[in-house]
């Protein structure tokens, strides 16, 4: 079956490749600079067609743990929120890390701390790949750059999340989520009626009992648990890393971005070009893992790193150890909301780097 | 001598009216000696089994004493988050609307840290078995004040006494789940005379069976003790409910279907 073309927002996009991909349930509460996803579903009321479920919960709280139920029925579930309302499903999050459950995540970040605002920002990427929640976990993580990227990543978040039984989530901003671009929807694939093995379904005379949970009161089961998600974690990071580079063949100085920062940057590589400096630009698709091998390499073939993020800099502290101090390496990025421009970006190369 | 013929005397079959519950597993509880907990797992199992539901219950275990109560239970079960539990098993339900789905809570994950959770479950009339076991107090802990510790009670963290202008009012939250429209059944039971265990063996069983009906939150609280947590022997613990918790958290149904 053909694709399907669309204009869209990307909040929209990532409502409807869930109903596309045969997601079993979404469990939201509505949130600015996110709430077209919940809304879309109930318009299009997918319960009536996939039999999809769709439900508005009482809080963030609450629909995280309504996620933490389904996935562990071995349903393909989600949630979708913004900053604030991220942070108060933390708990539910570390949980479904802890009993190992496969979900779909997606945040549409705005500027903070504290109910901040509700324009764009970046400022949340310690949360979503140093944690978040408490307890060693990671989660994958995805960072759209396009409506194309945010439908796409529904279904790519859910074959890694089953694939390691690990919550993934999409790491998205109030800019890719508000804009509207064309996007190819994938065809309606059917809800899977193959529940994992592990999933409690009922435990019928032919198997024991199946157990959900995240704790073990014995140090050295719990331990051993520890060393198996790092085990896992480990696997993730050899072979799940994505990025995309954009002009780094002959590149003197290197830009890091990702998501919208990422869109701002690919025009910053072409101005600067314009003005006789080699730019190139990676793009990190996977915050985690993260592309800190390919960063080292470039490294050794440029003369300085610019870590471009609206934030007052995060992922640089990756960057940074990617880097290994073979070159410097900056931060440059707006904050409050506020969507950095190419000319800032090139602006700041020159009086950081280049110039420095 | 004596003590092998008490036993022989104990298994003839006329004597074997009691028997091991079949889905309740040989793990050793890890409740307190004449703590009710023990008894109402035993009711539970026992009312899954008697109605065939084995392969059809998923149940979900809270924060709490009962924190390990899937060790116990041969069904699936899931651990939830403080508090969270209705949440979980909401969304169990209507993945799985063809399952018996049950909460299993005591009072400061049901009536403190999920008081959301249960009133919006509740009343959204999620078609699960809420069980509730009040016993006053945080047992897992070590015997804090809960939402449901009475006046005056005394408590690790009311060791005066619980101020009510201080420390605010015990909470009868199944008096409030009862006025909700989504719930079908409600009911407040104890399990510590054997007529009692029989009255909420049956209201446990009414409850299983009105889940079939899809008509909404069925919702058993069930008074109990808590020997280690009020500092009392077994004996005087059930003394002080029935003179103490039953005048204020009173038995009996408090919304039934069709009167």
């Amino acid at each position: 079956m053909e694709k399907e073309l669309r204009l869209m927002k990307g909040n929209e996009a990532v409502a409807e490749a869930a109903i596309r991909a045969g997601v079993d349930g979404y469990f939201g509460y509505p949130i600015t600079p996110q709430t077209e996803i919940i809304e879309y579903l109930m318009e299009a009321n997918p319960s009536q067609t996939t039999g999809m479920v769709v439900l508005q919960a009482e809080s963030e709280i609450a629909a995280i743990n309504m996620v933490y139920g389904g996935a562990a029925c071995g349903k393909k579930v989600m949630t979708s929120s913004s900053s604030p309302g991220i942070s108060l499903k933390q708990e539910g999050i570390t949980y479904i890390a802890g009993a190992e459950l496969p979900c779909l995540i997606v945040n549409v970040v705005r500027g903070g701390p504290g109910l901040g605002t509700i324009q764009p920002a970046q400022s949340d990427y310690f949360q979503s790949v140093k944690g978040g929640g408490h307890g060693d976990y990671h989660l994958i993580v995805l960072a759209p750059a396009s409506v194309q990227e945010m439908a796409d990543f529904v279904d790519l978040g859910f074959e890694l999340a089953f694939k390691y039984r690990n919550p993934v989530l999409m790491l998205s901003d109030g800019a890719i989520g508000q804009m509207m671009e064309k996007v190819y929807l994938s065809p309606q694939k059917e809800r899977s009626k193959v529940f994992p093995d592990w999933a409690t379904t009922g435990k019928p005379a032919t198997r024991e009992r199946n157990i959900i949970t995240s704790l073990d009161l014995d140090p050295n089961g719990q331990e051993l648990f520890n060393r198996k998600l790092v085990a896992k974690y480990d696997k993730i990071r050899e072979k799940e890393v994505r990025y995309e580079e954009f002009q780094c063949e002959d590149a003197e100085y290197l830009l890091v971005a990702y998501g919208t920062s990422a869109r701002v940057c690919q025009k910053s590589v072409q101005l600067a070009r314009e003005q006789g400096i080699r730019v190139g630009l990676l793009r990190p698709i996977t915050l985690f893992p993260f592309p800190t091998k390919r960063i080292n390499e470039l490294a050794d073939r440029v003369k300085g790193i610019l870590s471009v993020e609206m934030s007052a800099g995060q992922m640089v502290e990756d960057v940074l150890l990617a880097a290994n101090g073979k070159v410097p390496v900056w931060h440059f990025g707006r904050m409050g909301g506020i969507v950095t421009t190419p000319e800032e970006v090139i602006e700041n190369l020159k009086s950081k780097i280049i110039g420095g | 001598m004596a003590e092998a013929t008490g036993i022989k005397e104990i298994i003839k079959p006329e004597n074997l009216v009691y028997k091991k519950t079949k889905l309740m597993t040989d793990n050793t509880l890890s409740y307190c000696p004449g703590c009710g907990h023990g008894t109402a797992h035993r009711i539970l199992a026992e009312v899954i089994d008697e109605e065939g539901l084995q392969s059809q219950t998923i149940g979900v275990s809270p924060v709490g004493c009962s924190v390990l109560m899937y060790n116990y239970l041969d069904v699936d079960m899931q651990e939830a988050a403080h508090g969270r539990a209705p949440a979980v098993a909401t969304a169990i339900k209507r993945l799985l609307p063809d399952k018996f789905v049950f909460t299993y809570q005591g009072d400061g994950d049901l009536a403190a840290i999920g008081t959301s959770e249960t009133i919006h479950a509740c009343n959204r009339g999620e078609n699960i078995l809420i069980i509730f076991i009040n016993n006053g107090i945080y047992g897992m802990t070590g015997g804090q004040m809960a939402p449901t510790t009475l006046e005056g009670m005394k408590t690790s963290t009311s060791p005066y006494g619980r101020d009510v202008k201080t420390m605010g009012n015990p909470l009868k939250m199944t008096d409030i789940v009862a006025t909700l429209p989504g719930t079908y059944y409600v009911t407040r039971q104890s399990v510590h005379t054997p007529a009692n265990v029989r009255k909420t063996k049956k209201a446990i069983r009414k409850a299983v069976q009105y889940q079939k009906l899809d008509k909404g939150t069925c919702f058993v609280e069930i008074v109990s003790n808590c020997p280690s947590g009020w500092k009392m022997t077994p004996v005087q613990s059930n003394k002080w409910m029935e003179e103490n918790m039953f005048p204020f958290y009173p038995l009996g149904d408090m919304k039934t279907p069709e009167e």
